[in-house]
């Protein structure tokens, strides 16, 4: 009876365990196919063409040059590689504009005709339309479609991903904005998380830890909206008259609210692995004559180096997946930041901003996936090397 | 010539009275143990050497103890100065995480020593004569970890003596080790004891008549005797010693 009830527990706990991988490895492989596909995703958008003049040699454009064609920045062909001639270009939404009711039909039934003719008369002419309402055999010259590829979007520097007629999938400004915002937090985190740290492990009584202690682990409790809020609404103001910025949402403002969400994590663990510092070990170095500080700071926080390494990566890892408070506060300009005092955007704030617009299975829905494969992969790294470090102290 | 004098000494942990009403001598050059059952106040006693017992909160002393004729408990010794005369070897190997030669630095570097030809002396002075130089001497960058407990044992007597201390305390410092590296550390003292006076405190009878020339008995508290070695072993003044050195107790 007692050998089956064993057996039972064994099973069941074998089988948890075995859900609970399985769960996690279908996660991440969900994300990676989701993020994959983006790379199957064609650059112009689906079911559209882009038709040009027969006479236009031009026969590939980037996306970043589709775009600037047609907001207009860039104004002559030969600026892509073609003839000296000014550029025309035509929305579906200007049919209207172009050409009168009659021209085009009650149903728009002739609205392919005339858009074909249209672009047969002009030679700078490009038209972004459906391929449906093109006749087959209309004599037109057409952009090259092809799948995006991973350069422009790993190294791409603009993310535009509702631009048309080609969207823009470029993640630097989200990489550069994440890794920008994180560092700035553990940089001001750092010295402060690990001041405190020392003091309520070293240097405070008994009755002050037992206060501190529970109030920053309280800290630890608060939602991320709260503190987002708190920076939205003290953080910010004071930036932009401290600094007299045009803005006061910036990566300087998000970076202060990760800092503060990333202390009580770093403060905890770190001040456990250094009042777990075996009393041997400081005993051993007072006994050699020995101060107090120099016990600390070349026996305690060498020996604790591995716990405090973790309580500072764990506060990495809170900013670099912090999404709500970063959202609020960082104003969410979605360029590569040149100075902290910037608004930026961060990965885990575009997911989540973006997310419930882009529809599903599009290539704007599959560009925020690669995000979160990129997010997975920096935490990855992430705690692998505090892995390595630990493993290296030992 | 006296190293160390003890006069009248009571110490208390809070309201506990660890120790009663202490005094006693001790010689220039000589290895004194310290014998008792567990809790006798032995340890605490030997902890009063280099005022390791200030770390309780709540200890209490009165009375004298004076080394080389100074009171350590005046107001203004500098504590850190006392521990650099008085070493201190404890129960279980305690070297830090860092490298061999790191170890037997440290005194000498916290002691604000920077001349790096100096301490790769001292370093192999002391590792000498803490029996470990030929051991460790390829091998002076790895990790204090990688060496076996015996070695561990003597890489601290080694850091302890880097310092050039003129006391060495030893709180039970083979009672973690196998025989033949209690062995090792015994005739180690047998060795430094011509630089240093020794004080040890010991569970082993043995241990204590092997290398001590004096041995004190102490029992809840109170220093029941002291005298020579021999005298203790074969001869004792008082019943509870006889008793104690026999098994009958302890």
């Amino acid at each position: 009876m007692r050998k089956l009830f064993e057996k039972i527990v064994q099973w069941v706990l074998t089988g948890s365990g075995f859900v609970t991988s399985i769960v996690i490895l279908l996660i991440i492989g969900f994300l990676f196919t989701e993020g994959a596909g983006l790379f199957r995703g064609r650059v112009i958008e689906e079911g559209y063409v882009l038709a040009l003049n027969k006479e236009n040699p031009v026969s590939r454009l980037t996306a970043e040059q589709i775009k600037g064609v047609f907001d207009e920045d860039i104004a002559n062909w030969k600026e892509v590689g073609g003839p000296d001639l000014p550029i025309e270009t035509f929305r579906l939404e200007d049919v209207d504009r172009y050409f009168s009711e009659e021209e085009l039909g009650p149903q728009y039934e002739r609205a392919g005709e005339a858009i074909v003719g249209w672009v047969e008369e002009h030679p700078g002419a490009i038209a972004f339309v459906p391929r449906v309402m093109i006749p087959e055999e209309a004599d037109l010259h057409y952009i090259e479609d092809r799948t995006i590829s991973p350069a422009e979007v790993f190294a791409g520097a603009e993310w535009f991903p509702t631009a048309t007629p080609a969207p823009l999938f470029g993640m630097l400004p989200l990489l550069a904005g994440t890794l920008w915002v994180s560092l700035f937090a553990i940089l001001f985190a750092l010295p402060f998380g690990l001041s405190v740290a020392i003091y309520m492990s070293e240097v405070a009584s008994e009755r002050m830890r037992s206060i501190l202690k529970p109030v920053i682990e309280l800290l630890n409790g608060i939602p991320s909206v709260v503190y987002g809020f708190f920076g939205l609404i003290v953080i910010v103001p004071l930036l932009q008259q401290g600094f007299d910025l045009p803005v006061g949402e910036s990566g300087l403002a998000g970076s202060i609210v990760l800092a503060i969400m990333a202390l009580p994590t770093m403060i905890t663990v770190a001040e456990d692995a250094m009042r777990s510092c075996p009393r041997s070990l400081r005993e051993a170095s007072l006994a050699l004559g020995a101060t107090r500080w120099q016990t600390i700071y070349r026996v305690v926080i060498p020996a604790s180096m591995s716990g405090i390494t973790s309580g500072v990566v764990l506060g990495i890892g809170r900013a670099v997946g912090e999404t709500m408070a970063v959202l609020m506060v960082t104003g969410n300009a979605a360029v590569i930041p040149t100075s902290i005092l910037e608004p930026l955007r961060t990965i885990p704030a575009t997911i989540a901003a973006e997310l419930g617009e882009a529809p599903a299975g599009g290539s704007h829905y599959q560009a925020l996936f690669l995000l979160g494969v990129i997010l997975f992969f920096i935490t990855l790294v992430i705690n692998m090397s505090v892995e390595y470090i630990s493993s290296k102290n030992k | 010539m006296k190293k160390i004098e003890v006069k009248e000494v009571d110490f208390y942990y809070g309201k506990f009275h660890a120790l009663k009403h202490i005094s006693m001598e001790v010689e220039q050059n000589d290895v004194v143990a310290f014998i008792g059952p567990s809790g006798c106040g032995k340890s605490t006693f030997l902890r009063l050497f280099n005022r390791m017992n200030d770390l309780i909160p709540g200890s209490r002393l009165t009375g004298q103890v004076l080394i080389d004729g100074r009171d350590i408990y005046a107001p203004g010794v500098e504590i850190d100065r006392l521990r650099k005369e008085v070493g201190m070897v404890f129960q279980r190997p305690n070297p830090f995480p860092k490298s061999i030669f790191d170890n037997v630095a440290y005194g000498l570097r916290v002691n604000g020593i920077r001349d790096k030809s100096f301490i790769a002396h001292r370093v192999e002075e002391a590792l000498k004569g803490a029996a470990l130089w030929n051991e460790v001497k390829d091998k002076l960058k790895a990790s204090a970890f990688a060496l076996s407990g015996g070695q561990q044992q003597r890489l601290c007597i080694a850091r302890a003596m880097a310092v050039s201390p003129s006391v060495l305390l030893m709180d039970e410092p083979a009672s973690a080790l196998d025989p033949i590296s209690t062995a090792k550390i015994e005739e180690l003292i047998r060795e430094l004891k011509k630089e240093v006076t020794i004080i040890i405190v010991t569970h082993n009878m043995q241990q204590a008549a092997r290398v001590s020339d004096r041995t004190a008995f102490f029992y809840m508290g109170e220093m029941v005797e002291c005298g020579e070695t021999k005298m203790i072993f074969t001869n004792p003044s008082k019943e509870a010693t006889q008793n104690y050195i026999t098994g009958r107790f302890g």
